[in-house]
């Protein structure tokens, strides 16, 4: 049965109706496509997203150090002796320890490959050479530019959003498909003479179905908690969305097209997935990776997608200078549905 | 008629087990024809050959004068299949499941005209997974039917049901007979073949081992009665080769403490068979007679029994 004639499509519809039925019926699936990413979002925004400066905290042994950093705002200073200053040093408690020499020097320790060791020294220098009576001849004033979209939180939930299309679409896909195998409903199906492309068709339309929720709610709540930017076009943002459920459905299709285990088809989906949370730029820039594996890094579709998304959201991006991520996300799709259909296994 | 299925010397292997092992059947249309063994011999591997569903290692099918390899959708839109153990989404509720599977075909009666075939209409809205065994296999059915087929396979359509839901399910089988649509059925319980069935392939081994309608079957394998005594302690003592010798007597074989005779002739056989006991001096507890049946022609002709494995 052709696909695309009046009755294939009716048929399609069909499929699409049975694969709603089964996921929406099955109330955890649902709560963990929505709620998951909300509680990540939450927990990340918490860690991550205060909006006053933290001070940074510094110990010191010497009263004299003490009291001139007690005015300073950026730092936090604790008196302790020396054994507990080294151990809050050592353990990350604190990001500096100054010392004060009886000959009236002083000794700074911290790490300096930890930016909050670096910036806790500069400051903690800066307060004392003051109170020892430096003077800065060139006057100097501070402006402070909040720009919303460069905090952490802003950084991180268009990537969640990215890693929650991906994971609800492995999943729910490997999983459904590999249980009707398993239970030989896909045998039953073939039987007939339903369309094989329809049947794939229908997980693919399925899992766009319920995207809005999967991006709304994650986007939404990070708009409304935290006021993180949607800056580009709200078409244009569907249309991202939309290529990044087919690609990801897609691979999803291909991950499942074989398995006849649940057990396996785990294996599999967390074998694709776990690179691509780590490489893919989801919790840290993709850039801190080495060149030479950055060309790997911007053909994964994770990445893509995370870039399409944050691009749009925070700087506000067309379609048009997306164009490298979308056709990556393309190529994806079609590739892994042609070998999808190739390679299923049908019972 | 024309035929419906035509299957020539099939053969199929899985690694080292030989599933089917050249078998030949032809199917008229509008007959009933069971294939009948026990676990193992062939037989669902045999249908799903012929339902298109596994590819033969040899051997020639034709379905409604069709081939699998050039017109697999036309088949596909004029059969009627239920598989072994069908398993349909336990989410869904009857009326759904029917409308996905019509959709499927370009004619058909409706949903609601087939569940009410197979009466399930109170049932219409409840979801697969609160259906019992019988009402799921009715459903099974129902999905075979819903296309309008011509052709319908029966891959033992009541194991596992309680003998009230087998009976439902003959019923309804028996009222799409009525219609005059071909049925091929594989089972391995003897009463169904003998009720539903207007011939009937006996099958062991991927082997056809015996093939005609069950009362010429049951004829051909000469004796039309069998007896069965048990005699305790004393059943090591009787002499089976003279109890053969008994006339009318076909064979005689003790199993378990229990004899079973072959007779053609019951009022000649008993009365010779009590005098001989008596004469032996051999008391017996039980003594029963039943016709034959498939059951017995297949023990005749394998020695095992189609429940034994």
């Amino acid at each position: 049965m052709n696909s695309l004639s009046r009755d294939g499509l009716y048929s399609l519809g069909q499929l699409i109706l049975a694969r709603v039925r089964e996921f929406t019926r099955e109330p955890e699936a649902v709560f963990w496509a929505v709620f998951f990413p909300v509680l990540l979002t939450t927990a990340l925004g918490i860690a991550f997203g205060g909006s006053s400066v933290p001070a940074l905290p510094v110990v010191t042994s010497s009263p004299e150090v003490a009291r001139v950093l007690h005015d300073e705002p950026g730092v936090a200073v604790s008196l302790l002796d020396e054994p507990a200053a080294r151990d809050a040093l050592l353990n990350g408690k604190a990001a500096l320890f100054a010392h004060a020499n009886a000959d009236g020097s002083v000794i700074y320790q911290y790490d300096d490959t930890n930016p909050d060791g670096r910036a806790a020294r500069l400051l903690t220098d800066r307060a004392v050479q003051r109170a020892a009576g430096r003077v800065d001849p060139t006057p100097s004033r501070d402006q402070f530019v909040r720009e919303p979209g460069s905090r952490y939180v802003d950084f991180v939930v268009p990537g969640l959003v990215g890693l929650g299309i991906m994971s609800n679409a492995l999943w729910g896909l490997g999983f459904s498909i590999v249980d009707s195998r398993r239970r030989k409903l896909t045998k039953r199906l073939v039987a007939t003479p339903m369309s094989r492309t329809s049947y794939l068709l229908s997980y693919l339309f399925w899992r766009m179905m319920i995207l809005g929720v999967e991006v709304g709610v994650p986007i939404v709540f990070g708009v409304l908690a935290f006021d993180v930017p949607v800056r580009g076009r709200l078409v244009d943002l569907i249309l991202i969305c939309v290529l990044s459920s087919l690609a990801f459905s897609a691979i999803g299709l291909l991950i499942a097209a074989r398995p006849r285990t649940i057990e396996a088809v785990s294996g599999l989906v967390n074998l694709v997935q776990v690179p691509m949370w780590i490489l893919s730029g989801v919790f840290f820039s993709a850039q801190r990776f080495p060149d030479m594996v950055q060309p790997l890094i911007r053909a994964l579709p994770l990445t893509a997608v995370n870039d399409a998304l944050r691009s749009h959201m925070l700087q506000g991006a067309s379609l048009m200078e997306l164009a490298p991520q979308l056709l990556t996300l393309s190529t994806w799709v079609v590739v892994c549905f042609m070998l999808a259909l190739k390679l299923f296994r049908w019972q | 008629m024309a035929s419906a299925l035509s299957v020539r010397d099939l053969r199929k292997r899985y690694k080292d087990v030989v599933a089917v092992d050249g078998i030949d059947l032809d199917v008229a249309g509008g007959e009933c024809f069971g294939l009948l063994g026990p676990n193992g011999a062939g037989k669902t591997t045999t249908i799903e050959i012929c339902e298109g569903l596994t590819a033969p290692d040899s051997g020639d099918v034709e379905v409604l004068g069709l081939r699998w390899a050039s017109d697999a959708h036309r088949i596909r839109q004029r059969l009627g299949i239920q598989l072994q153990e069908t398993q349909l989404s336990d989410k869904l509720t009857i009326l759904e499941t029917l409308r996905l599977f019509r959709s499927f075909y370009a004619c058909g009666p409706s949903p609601d005209e087939v569940i009410a075939l197979v009466h399930l209409e109170e049932k219409r809205h409840a979801r697969i997974a609160a259906l019992s065994g019988g009402q799921k296999q009715r459903l099974a059915l129902a999905c075979a039917l819903v296309g309008d087929p011509e052709l319908l396979f029966l891959d033992e359509p009541t194991t596992g049901l309680d003998p009230q839901a087998r009976r439902q399910l003959w019923h309804l089988i028996e009222n799409f007979k009525r219609l005059g649509r071909t049925i091929v059925l594989t089972t391995h319980y003897m009463e169904e073949a003998e009720r539903l069935c207007n011939r009937v392939a006996i099958v062991d081994h991927g082997k056809v081992i015996a093939l005609g309608a069950p009362a010429q079957l049951v004829a051909s394998v000469g004796a039309g009665h069998l007896i069965e005594f048990a005699a305790g302690e004393a059943a090591s003592r009787i002499d089976l080769a003279s109890l053969g010798r008994i006339e009318g007597v076909r064979s005689a074989r003790a199993q378990n403490g229990s004899v079973t005779l072959e007779a053609t002739e019951l009022h000649r056989v008993l009365p010779a068979l009590l005098a001989h006991l008596r004469d032996q001096n051999t008391s017996i507890s039980e003594l029963r007679t039943h016709s034959a049946t498939l059951e017995d022609v297949f023990v005749s002709l394998t020695g095992r029994h189609l429940r034994d494995e």
